[in-house]
């Protein structure tokens, strides 16, 4: 019998054999199939989501009675009422309050990994070694066990009920995860154009700021990204340190409206959910191609 | 430009490793120094000891009058040519060409001027608005080079910057950058050049002085001419000249010429080789070039009798291998005057011709055939 190697290669204007048609068939059988599972685990997943805006638009009453997603009768009312809150401020606020804590927050970690990154891949000094598996033992050290020393330490300061907790000790490098992140990108970076612009005449600040930082911007982009998301989901930081309603963020609003509601009214607080995802997945769409650049050369080259 | 001195330059790294120890070098003005050896000759360690990328150790380094050592690369007075050219990424070639200009604070006009006269030179005009990354690698490389010249450093220094190029490239580059030295000379403002490579064919053609380095050491410091029919030791005979010289063991007797017995058979090697040495009878390395090598039928008169392992055809000439003894000869015959019946196994004769042949102190390596030919 034949090879498939051994089989001419026929000219398009000729019909295609029985072996051919057999290939195409299963070929195609093979694909429907494939397709028709990644479709299915895919809706599977994004459903709840698929939910979530439906219902934003459905009235309180409606909410319960069917798990179908497409609302009977549309309503705002849930957007327009839930905006309003329950308490003396708008939601509108609350946004404020979470990009006051999110923009110096990501600012700050970017500027702090960086610099700590850059000391630990590109120089020697003493007890680097140490320091480093410091940094990174707190990367593997539980966020639980650190959060009752941290309060107590703040609390000494007097830092609480403001957003200097949770600006602090991200702009001081406390990111264990982005320093590692940083470092393994740097690490697959040539040092030749950081030796070269020294020979230019570049002192290590200028080198960082005009070499390095153009060329770690992938992974700069991914390292604020992360902590956009991140911080805007973040409940636990705000609840331990933020006591004044008129400071709260986002995440703490809508769980406000749980507590201080007796009927809870679920259609506004879906809908503010719904607000609340959107800001984290247009940074996400903007910045898609640089995040997947910056996450998958940090690892893999070097 | 500037001289360039090295004295006593010593490296050794944390690990306790000595990699450089204590070479000493003049660079004169306007000169074109290659450095050349194998890997791991510390050539590079030294270029970038000078260039400030490495700590020295040891010694010291001047540029002109200046002691160096502990100054910043960017105060040095260097420019530097890297093997993977080392462009910035983000930067245009424009801005990459102003970038030394714009650290030091120069204004926007004169880099502008600077980098117009330096494209033109180098002929990069057109790929001034582009990225590197638009770039192939001989234009890659001279925008390298544009980056060096348009800083007008005392001293320039190349590690290795034609290893990346294909053959023919490589070939072209060389001449564009020998040309361009020529023509800094021509214009009054001599390049001191410090240039390192491990490719010899480089190094012959491009050098007006060449270093032989091996393990941290210099061996040899000599025009090309020199270096090749002059060579100070075992190593450097060795390392320069293709294919490399025949370097075999002998014993050498002195009556009215010098005799070198190999493997129970003896020829004379001459009058002329004998009066050029300078050393007792007894084991010795004899040295001759694979050109310098006859090929005659066996057991003509004053000839080694050796069987042929190996003929390689290579167009203009042939490369004969063959053995006498447990000891490996090369000879480089011109095509017409080779016998093309010749096989493997086949004897034949070697004869030695004095007046070309080098004596090696067995132990340290030394030329101690240099009687009468040292500068």
């Amino acid at each position: 019998m034949a090879a498939i190697t051994d089989i001419p290669v026929r000219k398009g204007s000729e019909p295609p054999t029985a072996i051919e048609l057999k290939h195409r068939r299963k070929a195609l059988r093979s694909s429907i199939l494939r397709y028709s599972l990644l479709t299915i685990v895919g809706l599977i997943m994004i459903y709840p989501l698929i939910w979530l805006v439906g219902a934003s638009f459905k009235t309180n009453a409606e909410m319960f009675s069917s798990a179908g997603f497409w609302p009977k009768n549309p309503t705002i009312s849930g957007y327009i009422e839930g905006w309003q809150t329950s308490t003396p401020y708008t939601f509108g606020r609350f946004f404020v309050n979470t990009m006051w804590i999110i923009i110096p927050k990501t600012i700050g970690t970017a500027i702090s990994c960086t610099l700590v990154a850059y000391g630990f891949a590109r120089f020697e000094f003493p007890g680097k070694k140490f320091l480093f598996m410091t940094v990174i033992a707190t990367l593997l050290l539980p966020n639980v066990v650190t959060r009752i020393p941290q309060y107590l330490l703040f609390r000494d300061i007097g830092w609480l009920d403001s957003f200097l907790p949770l600006w602090v000790p991200s702009a001081l490098a406390g990111d264990a995860f982005f320093v590692f992140m940083v470092i393994q990108f740097l690490r697959a970076i040539p040092r030749d154009m950081e030796e070269a612009a020294r020979v230019d005449g570049a002192t290590t600040l200028q080198t960082l700021i005009y070499i390095v930082v153009p060329m770690l911007m992938p992974a700069l982009i991914s390292v604020c990204l992360f902590q956009f998301m991140w911080t805007m989901n973040d409940f636990l930081g705000p609840l331990i340190y933020i006591s004044s309603v008129e400071k709260y963020p986002v995440s703490l609003a809508l769980k406000l409206s749980i507590d201080t509601t007796e009927a809870f009214a679920w259609n506004q607080i879906l809908a503010m959910s719904v607000l609340a995802l959107a800001p984290s997945l247009i940074v996400f769409f903007m910045a898609q191609k640089y995040f997947i650049e910056g996450i998958s050369s940090g690892g893999v080259k070097g | 430009m500037a001289e360039l001195q090295l004295k006593g330059v010593e490296k050794t790294y944390g690990n306790g490793f000595k990699a450089v120890h204590g070479i000493n070098l003049d660079v004169q003005e306007g000169e074109f120094m290659v450095l050349v050896g194998p890997s791991g000759c510390a050539k590079s360690t030294t270029l970038r000891m000078i260039a400030g990328l490495e700590t020295v150790t040891g010694g010291e380094i001047r540029i002109g009058d200046n002691v160096v050592n502990d100054l910043v690369p960017g105060k040095r007075g260097i420019a530097m040519v890297f093997q993977n050219y080392a462009l910035y990424p983000h930067m245009k070639v424009r801005r990459n060409l102003g970038f030394g200009l714009q650290l030091r604070g120069k204004p926007k006009d004169e880099i502008a001027t600077a980098t117009g006269e330096v494209s033109e030179i180098l002929e990069i005009e057109k790929l001034l608005d582009r990225l590197p990354k638009q770039l192939s690698g001989g234009q890659a490389q001279r925008v390298a080079v544009g980056r060096a010249l348009i800083k007008h450093p005392d001293v320039f220094l190349f590690d290795e910057p034609l290893s990346n190029l294909d053959a023919k490239l490589r070939a072209a580059m060389r001449v564009r950058i020998t040309d361009l030295h020529k023509r800094l000379k021509a214009e009054g403002r001599p390049a001191t050049v410090v240039y390192v490579t491990h490719d010899q064919v480089e190094a012959m053609t491009m050098g007006d002085r060449i270093c032989v380095m091996k393990d941290g050491h210099i061996m040899q410091v000599a025009d090309p001419v020199t270096l090749y029919e002059r060579p100070a030791n075992a190593f450097v005979a060795g390392f320069i000249g293709m294919p490399e010289m025949n370097l075999v063991p002998v014993v050498l007797t002195r009556g009215l010429g010098a005799q070198v017995t190999l493997d129970g058979q003896t020829i004379d090697a001459g009058d002329e080789l004998a009066r050029r040495l300078y050393c007792q009878d007894g084991p010795v390395t004899l040295g001759i070039r694979p050109q310098h090598l006859g090929v005659v039928p066996a057991g003509s008169p004053n000839s080694l009798t050796g069987t042929v392992t190996n003929i390689e055809f290579m167009g203009h000439e042939v490369n004969l291998h063959a053995k006498v003894g447990n000891a490996a000869f090369v000879a480089v015959v011109p095509s017409e005057a080779f016998d093309r019946a010749t096989q493997r196994g086949d004897k034949v004769g070697l004869t030695v011709s004095g007046g070309h042949a080098h004596v090696f102190d067995v132990s340290s390596g030394e030329n101690v055939s240099l009687r009468g030919q040292l500068n």
